[in-house]
This record gives structure tokens, sequence and C-alpha cells, in this order.
């Protein structure tokens, strides 16, 4: 096995399970992670960050479902406030866990293996968060359904406009959240069966019997199995893509200045993905901390990762100059002015945040020295995560704060009921994502048992286990 | 086979038959994906054709050396996600241009093009779910029973041994001589499962 422990830059394909190489080491180290109880760290950040953020989600939906969404900033001539910017950071952070689970699975990049399991639960646990805006700002929340559904009934007699782009997006949305739910369920059902296989109390066999299906990871089954994940990742990849180009259509298809741009799906794809990686980035550099997971999810799992926002963030940047461009080609004047306005108007403190933290923060990641440091990645991805949201606050609030006429002319504020629901949905998402570390295998273990014998066969043969052929 | 099915119902005149223990196969146990592959690849050269392997992640290769045909899920998804694309152009077109007209900004009722996003969803949607579905079918998922639990080492499969059971309705099945054969194989621990 010593050789498997190789410095990763000696080797062309550095493998990427540096220790624990043997099947059983792999099931045990990640398994007993839902079988024992958390490391302290894990207790701090639940308890000292994560629930009473998510107490705070409870107390400022429930003030806002008795009251009404007045208790929100938006108002003339900002209509549209931290709701639905919030909505679209959340969204775009989702992204990064199917381009992670799909994407990267047709393209045969084994490294996702380690990663995609934490990601693909980020992704849920991000759409969730962004439901909870749509939902509540009908005002009431239990009669969203027959608003944003096609749902025949005796309340309205109607049936809503399919010509509109933001019915568009509750079928994008909800088929997102549902396709990536049987995506993450399908990919879990091996693992469960690792669990109820390992389980001695006869409640847990029990659970994780129900929950794995009887499966037996028999060839017949396993055959059926990657063809239907082969498939769930064929279909993904264009959801995953048309997702957040119909939520930017919300916008592109208005005729708005400052909105009403052919660039906005690329763009917002591209924005997306890049929001999604840094939050993995953030979560995985925590994650591998409390759980000593460093041997799975390696610094070339997380250097990959830094590699992709370096991309993505640089086409962003390009957007951004683009949008410019554009503005003063078209010599249309309301388009220069919206964004002379967002650059250098009330709005240009939000503006040259989000330049700074998007276009200049992943440019650090051209030196290797610097994408493979766990400090510097961690920092900046928590930047890149602030100016994500920057970009989707100031495309909102600049286009809508300063409209054809100037006496209507206005400036946004939340309130503290606007803080406190995005300080909760921190908490909803932490919580989520800490219980889901906590009681399900948080790395695809099958998939790593696959990529391990890969390894195996290609870097050592197994001593004494006759693995030579 | 008639008399498996009467043997099943545990009708009277076959008791004698129904109480009599029944076998599910021999299963056989290797330390890796090659044992196993160089195992089935034996069996079948063997003669033996009804058999099954247990693995903690799919082996490649294992499909041709079990003699195993192609998953027919593909047709199963396409199915589905014509459907899907069928009831988005209908859904979108009965409310907005039968059920519920409603003129917006002067622009038709029904087109194409505003309906594309919609039937785009629709049939990833109803092709996921044949995905899932389809898959869960032609897996037998739920099965809260099977006899290849019986076997004394079968979470071995979840974790790191490779499993192969000759299962009893192989015509050339003989509990003796199929263990001997999967001993001489490389087999670590080979066993007469009950079913």
């Amino acid at each position: 096995m010593a050789d498997l422990a190789l410095d990763p830059r000696m080797e062309l394909n550095p493998p990427l399970i540096t220790s624990g190489a043997t099947y059983a080491e792999v099931n045990q180290q990640i398994s007993v992670i839902t079988e024992t109880a958390p490391p302290k760290q894990w207790y701090w950040v639940f308890f000292g960050v994560a629930l009473p953020l998510l107490g705070l989600l409870g107390v400022c939906l429930t003030y806002l479902a008795f009251t009404g969404i007045g208790v929100w900033g938006n108002n003339v001539p900002v209509g549209w406030g931290w709701d639905i910017t919030n909505f679209v950071w959340w969204i775009g952070i989702g992204h990064a866990g199917t381009l992670i689970s799909a994407i990267l699975f047709l393209f045969r990049q084994k490294w996702r293996t380690s990663i995609n399991r934490a990601a693909e639960a980020m992704t849920l646990f991000a759409v969730a968060c962004a439901a909870i805006y749509p939902i509540f700002h009908t005002g009431r929340p239990w009669r969203a359904a027959y608003w944003l559904l096609p749902m025949p009934n005796e309340l309205l007699h109607m049936w809503q406009n399919f010509r509109s782009p933001l019915m568009w997006d509750v079928f994008a949305v909800s088929t997102y959240a549902t396709v990536s739910a049987l995506f993450w369920f399908v990919g879990l059902i091996p693992d469960l069966a690792t669990l109820r296989d390992r389980a001695q109390h006869p409640v847990r066999k029990t659970i994780f019997g129900i929950l794995s299906l009887g499966w037996r990871g028999s060839a017949t089954q396993w055959r059926h199995y990657e063809l239907a994940y082969l498939i769930l990742a064929g279909l993904s990849t264009p959801l995953v893509l048309s997702v957040h180009s119909i939520v930017s259509f919300d916008f592109a298809t208005s005729v708005l200045p400052g909105w009403h741009t052919t660039i906005f799906p690329p763009y917002f794809v591209a924005g997306a993905v890049f929001s999604g990686f840094a939050m993995v980035i953030t979560l995985m550099t925590l994650a591998r901390y409390i759980y000593g997971l460093e041997n799975l999810i390696t610094i070339k799992h997380l250097e990959n990762m830094c590699k992709v926002i370096l991309a993505t963030g640089t086409i962003v940047g390009f957007a951004y100059a683009t949008e410019f461009f554009i503005a003063w080609y078209s010599a249309n004047q309301y388009e220069r002015f919206i964004f002379m306005n967002r650059a250098f108007g009330p709005y240009g403190w939000a503006y040259w945040t989000m330049i700074s933290c998007n276009v200049i923060a992943p440019q650090f990641f051209w030196f290797k020295k610097l994408r493979t440091s766990i400090p510097v990645m961690f920092v900046l991805s928590i930047f890149i995560n602030i100016g994500m949201w920057f970009e989707r606050f100031v495309i909102i609030a600049t286009s809508l704060h300063r409209d054809f006429l100037p006496s209507s002319w206005g400036y946004f504020r939340p309130t503290w009921v606007d803080i406190g629901t995005f300080a909760g949905t921190f908490g909803l998402f932490l919580t989520l994502f800490l219980l889901f570390l906590r009681f399900l295998p948080a790395i695809a273990i099958s998939e790593v048992k696959g990529v391990l014998h890969h390894q195996i066969n290609t870097h050592a043969a197994p001593a004494g286990k006759g693995g030579a052929h | 086979m008639a008399t498996n099915l009467l043997a099943r119902l545990n009708l009277p005149g076959f008791e004698s038959e129904s109480k009599k223990v029944k076998h599910y196969g021999v299963v056989a146990n290797f330390d890796t994906p090659e044992d196993l592959l160089r195992a089935v690849r034996t069996a079948r050269a063997a003669g033996f054709s009804k058999m099954e392997a247990y693995t903690p992640f799919p082996i490649h290769g294992i499909d041709e050396a079990l003699g195993a045909p192609r998953s027919p899920l593909g047709k199963i998804v396409i199915c589905c996600g014509l459907t899907g694309l069928a009831s988005a152009i209908l859904l979108q077109w009965w409310t907005g241009a039968v059920d519920y007209p409603l003129s917006v900004a002067g622009k038709p009722l029904f087109a194409l093009e505003p309906s594309v996003p919609i039937m785009f969803e629709l049939s990833v949607l109803l092709s996921a779910f044949g995905t899932v579905l389809g898959m869960f079918h032609l897996n037998r998922l739920p099965t809260y029973y099977h006899a290849f639990f019986n076997y004394s080492k079968a979470e071995g499969a979840s974790n790191d041994r490779f499993l192969l059971a000759v299962e009893v309705e192989d015509p050339k099945f003989n509990a003796e001589e199929v263990k001997t054969f999967l001993d001489s194989c490389g087999s670590r621990h080979t066993e007469l499962v009950e079913a």
C-alpha cells in the first residue's frame, strides 16, 4: 500500500483516495460516521449556529404569515426585493450539486465520487431554502399551491397563464427539486443497504432495511441500476442548464432596461455553477475537518473545484463586461443610463462589492499555491458567495429603483424581517446539512469502492490477493 | 414448473413435498472482483446457466460473463418522456385556449414557442419518474425478503466480498458437485443456502 501514499504531485494521474485503501476500510470509515456520536465541533455548529438561525426563520415566517408581506421592504418602485434575490441565489447554489453528480458523471470525471453525495444533498437543501420565497411571497402560503400549480379548484375558477415565465419557473424549479431528490435517493440505495447490513440495533436495522428497499447488489440489479443512473444523469444535465435559464427568463422576457437582455441565460447558468462550487468548497472544507475525511476528499478534489470556480468566475466577469459593452453599443439611452447608474449610482457600493468578489477574488486561483491552500480557498469561497448574492441584488434593485419616471425613484432598504428570513434560511440549510452528515453516508460508498478498484488495478496490485491478471 | 407452483399453494395432496427443505442455491465467496469474474467464466464454460453475482459495486464485464441481456429501461423512459411532452402540450393548450381563454397583450392563446419550457420540464419530470420507477420494477424493489439473505455471510456483499450464487433452478444443479466446483474456483466460504 505504500505506493498509494506517494506525493500526488509526483504522478500524472494522482490517486484520488490517498489512504484507507481497502474496500472494508472505505466501508468502515464512511459508515462509522453515521453510527457513532458526532465530534464535538458538530455540536458547536449545530446548537451554536444552525438551530438559533432556524428558530429565527420560524419567527420571521410566522410573523409574515400572520401580518402580510408588507413586513418585507418591497414597495414601489422596488417591487422585487430580497425575496427574489435570495430565491435566485439559493437556486444557483444548488446547481453545483447537479453539475457534479450529472455532468461530471457523463464526462467520466472520477474525482466527483468523493463529493457528489454531499453536493447533491446541498442541492436539495438549497432548493428547499429557495422554495420558501415563492411560497411565502404569496402572503398566504397555505393557498400557494392553487396559484402556483395547475390544480382544478373551486376557489378561483381559473387557470394559470402559461405564457408567463413565472409559470415556467414554477415548473422548472419543482421539476428540478423532484429530479434531484430522485437522483439522490437512487444513489443512496446501495449505501443504505450497506448501513442495513452493518446495523446492530434492531430499530436501526429496520429503518435502513425499509429505506434500502431490500437491495441485494446482485449483478441483475446493478445492470438496471447503472443504466438508470446514467439516464438520470443524462436527464439532469439539460435540466440543470434549463433551470437557471428559465429563472433568468423571469427577468429577460420583461421590457425593463437592465433585465431585457439575451445574454442572461448563459450568464445566469455560469454564475449559478460559480456560486454553487464556492458553497461546495465552504461545506466540504468544514465537513472533512469535522469528520477527518482528508484521505477521501483530498486536496486534488478541492483543487479541481477551484479550477471550475476560476473558469466560471471568468465567464461571469466576461458577461459583466459584455453587458456594459452592449449598453453602450445599443445607443439606447435608457439602457446606457441603467448601467451607468448601476456602477456609479446610489447602489455603486453593491456593484463594486460584486465586481471585487466575483471577478477579482477567483483570479487568485491561477496560482497553484493558493488553490491548494485550504484557508485561502475557504475565505475566497465565502467572498464568492457574498459576491454572487450581490450580483442578484444589483440586477434586481438597480433596474427597478430608478424607472422611467424620476418622481417615482426610490431606494430599497431591507426590514429586519428581510434580514431575519435570509439569515434564517442559513439555519435551515445548515441544520439539514448537518443532519445529513450525521445520519446518512456523506460519501458515496459504493462509488468510491468502484474508483478504488480502478485505482488498485492501475496503481498497484493488492498484495497477496491474486489481483494481477 | 407446474409441480413447483402447486407445491407453493400448499394444497393437502402436496404436503409431503412442501414440507421438504427448499434451497436457493450454493453461494461462493471471493476476495476480489477478478476472482469472481474468473469463477463466473469457468462456471459458464462448465455449463452452469442460472447464476447470480452479488457485489458491493458494479463489476464491469460481469454481465457479458453471466450472459445477461441488455436492460430494457431505455424503452420505458422514452415512453414516459413522450407522455410528459404530450401532457404539457395538452395542459397548456386546453387551459389557455379552451377552458379559460385570457387575452394577454393580444398574444395568441396558444403557441408552441412559449410552451417550450414547460414541454421540456414535463418531459424530463416524467422521464425521471419512469427511470426510477422502471428501475424499481425491473429490480423488483422493494423486495423485503429474498432467499439470498439466508446466506450466513450475505452482508459481505455490501462491504468487501464478491459472491456468486449457483441457483437450484440450474439444470446442472447438484449441491455437492457445485460446492466442490466453486471451492476449486477459489471460494473462501461456500454454503448451501435454504430458500
